[in-house]
């Protein structure tokens, strides 16, 4: 299997077979606060996109140049995680200076994305799976981790869109007055869960 | 001695943390396949809740206000590194049943909110012990939930892989496996949410809502385009 089918069968698997909320439970907090309307949905699947992506090269890099020569890999949790909150910060920063009307679509959605658990869970799964494999250089490394950052984020665009599909139509719906407002997300959330598992037989 | 108590009662009933204010949505959903799992997860996120509760009111005098976010990220990390290795060394099965969910206790908005919201303006006493309470409603929310999830889907109760408290297939039950599966994390915690939310309606409280920032974000929008 060449090198370029294997990259692909990486963004598959992360955006959609182990989707990064409906399965591994990440960044739920974006999931549920942000998705009443599609429009919000949207502009926070596209954030997310772009600090995903830039945080696993970043943490990829990181892990391999500093930590790893500097036997600091125990650290990893508490040097991402700073790493992170700088990028964000650094990023809303530069949008706010350079294009307005990028920060008014994207960079908005920025101060909730500090503490999403999907970011640095990306970051911690991916040293797991690509950083401390055996027979990969460092280019294939940061290769491998940004195209699973990606994929991933893509996952979570897709879930929340659809998310946020299903519960612009919900609020006229008339739900039992004890299941109103966060069991019938939960219930929407779990049916939707059950449809992304018939996705797991492609791969 | 009452503020304490007072405390306790807070975290444990009055806003327990999992089933009243909805935070820390990941690990609750995540690791609760089984009630071990759940008491784990819980009490991990215990030890770290109260002591970065003490630390961070120990230090909230010296913390300049600028800062306080990356300051309060960097003493719970070091904590979750701490229960990390421990766990890693004393308790190697669960250490691997909870994998990755471990390291991300950092990002557990419980703790980073107790934290803001009580911590950085409180003593040092009340602190530790709402970090307690706050710990403990989470762990017995996510306690209840694993094993509900484990005697639906495995037919066991605080089972360890060999060994099992109470054990349905004895009695020739199938278990239901979607319920150790990701859906039926949703579907459990939606039941007990419902729940809760009839009995806080008998008593005339409000249900629990889900968080929503859809307006913050159309208001940092609008002012976005004022600028």
């Amino acid at each position: 299997m060449g090198y370029f089918s294997q990259l692909l069968l990486i963004a598959v698997s992360t955006a959609i077979v182990n989707n990064v909320v409906l399965s591994q439970f990440l960044g739920l907090c974006p999931f549920l606060g942000v998705s009443k309307k599609i429009n919000t949905a949207a502009g926070m699947g596209g954030a997310v996109i772009g600090v995903i992506t830039i945080s696993s090269a970043v943490c990829s890099l990181i892990y391999d140049c500093i930590l790893t020569p500097l036997k600091l890999t125990y650290l990893n949790t508490i040097v991402f995680i700073l790493v992170i909150a700088a990028l964000v910060q650094f990023v809303e920063m530069f949008l706010k200076k350079t294009s307005p009307s990028l920060y008014e679509a994207l960079g908005v959605y920025l101060p909730l994305i500090t503490t999403n658990c999907a970011v640095l869970g990306i970051a911690l799964t991916n040293v797991q799976n690509y950083n401390t494999a055996a027979g990969l250089n460092i280019g294939q490394k940061l290769l491998d981790s940004v195209v699973s950052g990606l994929g991933t984020a893509v996952g979570f665009t897709i879930a929340i869109i659809i998310m946020a599909g299903i519960r612009e139509r919900n609020e006229f719906n008339d739900v039992p007055e004890s299941f109103k407002g966060m069991p019938i997300v939960l219930l929407t959330a779990g049916l939707m869960a059950i449809a992304f598992f018939g996705f797991s037989g492609i791969i | 001695m009452n503020k304490c108590i007072e405390r306790l009662y807070n975290g444990i009933i009055k806003e327990n943390p999992t089933l009243v204010l909805t935070l820390g949505m990941c690990p609750t959903l995540a690791v609760t396949t089984s009630a071990i799992n759940g008491i784990g997860m819980g009490l991990s996120s215990t030890v770290v809740l109260a002591l970065s509760n003490l630390m961070i009111s120990l230090l909230r005098k010296v913390i300049p206000d600028g800062v306080r976010m990356p300051a309060f990220i960097v003493v719970v990390a070091s904590f979750v590194t701490m229960v990390q290795f421990l766990m890693q060394g004393f308790l190697p099965s669960l250490y691997d049943s909870l994998g990755i969910y471990i390291p991300l206790i950092v990002v557990n908005c419980i703790i980073l909110g107790r934290a803001e919201a009580y911590a950085s303006k409180n003593p040092p006493i009340p602190s530790f012990f709402d970090g307690i309470g706050m710990g403990l409603g989470f762990t017995i929310a996510i306690t209840i939930l694993g094993a509900i999830r484990e005697l639906i889907g495995g037919g066991t109760i605080f089972s360890d892989g060999t060994n099992a408290l109470f054990d349905l297939s004895t009695i020739g039950y199938t278990p239901a496996s979607i319920f150790i599966l990701a859906p039926g994390a949703f579907f459990v915690l939606a039941f007990m949410i419902a729940i809760m939310n009839r009995i806080k309606r008998k008593k005339g409280m409000k249900p629990a809502e889900v968080p929503d920032y859809t307006e913050e974000i159309e208001e940092a929008k609008a002012e976005a385009k004022n600028n």
